[in-house]
């Protein structure tokens, strides 16, 4: 049987790199069993992102507010509940996740059956590894996770997943706001959802800035470990 | 009457009035309107009853009585902060999904125009 895939890519001011996805998704050539269709979440930018993907003949929908790389993914989550979707995945719209990279996300979830699979990038440490403080922080969230789930996930920060249809169902409902990213896995897991790791080679961002650099970061580390300790402790 | 008394209660009616008007013209929420009630009220008593603020200041063994003012109005609005802190996080939620349902319905009505204009 066919299985229907939604690639969200959220999208903040990404005019640069977006066509050069958006064409390479084109091009890419996914598992037989997958119908794939790409959908731009516009998170409020304000350059071209949104004439831009259309011009590429994708779909697109666009926030009025500017929500947060997590309103705009579960946006695209709640777009392909409503469509009927099997599977929802996440990719940034910097070019970071090369889309050749998707289907070894995809053989992981017909072999696993798991509801979420992450695409990991220090599992064999091939390809753009990021800098040593980020790595840092990483590790940091790595060993967080495995406090507050005992699972052992090692790349928790990253935006390259596919979530299965019990997990978009739970998405739908919450979603973390700003950097939801390793706050989610700890709700998946806690929701009783299997959570596994895939190796993934990642290239470095093509254009756009990160959403985490500078004064930001200390806000980040703090703002994520108190959201994931929430997370932990809340009812669900 | 000392001249601060006419004064507390001249401002008290006021502001009375100007909440009041704000209820009558449909711009604030009515429970809201009641904890500003609530604070001229109690405002008002005391600009009447002047020596009060002394003698409840020392039952409760607060030596100088503008201390007494001082805690209990920092008492009150450390709890309404936390009541809207409260609100402004559940307006957040309802405009992330609004925001979302808007993107979604939006994008609905555009493929149906187009495929009505292919048709």
């Amino acid at each position: 049987m066919m299985k229907k895939l939604l690639i969200v890519i959220p999208s903040y001011n990404e005019e640069a790199a977006l066509p050069k996805l958006l064409n390479e998704l084109k091009t890419t050539a996914f598992l037989n069993s997958f119908i794939v269709m790409p959908l731009v979440v516009n998170d409020c930018s304000r350059d071209r992102t949104e004439a831009v993907a259309k011009d590429c003949g994708e779909k697109v929908i666009s926030l009025v507010n500017n929500l947060g790389i997590g309103g705009a993914v579960q946006a695209g989550i709640k777009y392909a509940k409503r469509n009927q979707f099997d599977y929802v995945l996440q990719m940034d719209g910097d070019g970071q996740h090369p889309p050749a990279e998707v289907n070894k996300l995809l053989q992981a979830a017909i072999e696993t059956n798991a509801d979420v699979i992450i695409g990991s990038r220090f599992i064999n440490r091939q390809g753009f590894q990021t800098s040593f403080t980020r790595r840092l922080g990483i590790k940091y969230f790595h060993w967080l996770n495995r406090l507050l789930t005992h699972k052992s996930i090692y790349d928790t920060t990253s935006g390259f997943r596919l979530l299965g249809s019990r997990a978009i169902n739970l998405a739908a409902t919450y979603y973390p706001d700003d950097y939801p990213e390793p706050e989610s896995l700890i709700f998946f897991s806690r929701a009783g959802l299997t959570i596994k790791e895939v190796a993934v080679v990642m290239r470095e961002r093509q254009g756009g800035k990160s959403s985490i650099a500078g004064f930001s970061t200390l806000f980040y580390m703090t703002k994520v470990t108190l959201s994931s300790i929430l997370s932990y402790v809340r009812k669900i | 009457m000392t001249k601060i008394q006419i004064i507390a209660i001249a401002i008290n009616f006021f502001f009375l009035l100007y909440t009041s008007r704000l209820i009558v013209k449909g711009k604030l929420r009515e429970e809201y309107a009641v904890i500003w009630w609530i604070c001229a009220g109690v405002l008002f008593l005391f600009s009447i009853w002047s020596e009060g603020l002394g003698i409840i200041s020392e039952f409760l063994g607060v030596q100088v009585p503008t201390n007494l003012i001082f805690s209990a109005l920092i008492f009150v609005i450390l709890i309404y902060l936390l009541h809207l802190s409260r609100v402004n996080s559940k307006l957040q939620h309802q405009v992330t999904r609004l925001t979302q349902e808007l993107a979604i319905l939006n994008q609905r009505l555009e493929a149906l125009e187009t495929e009505n204009r292919t048709k």
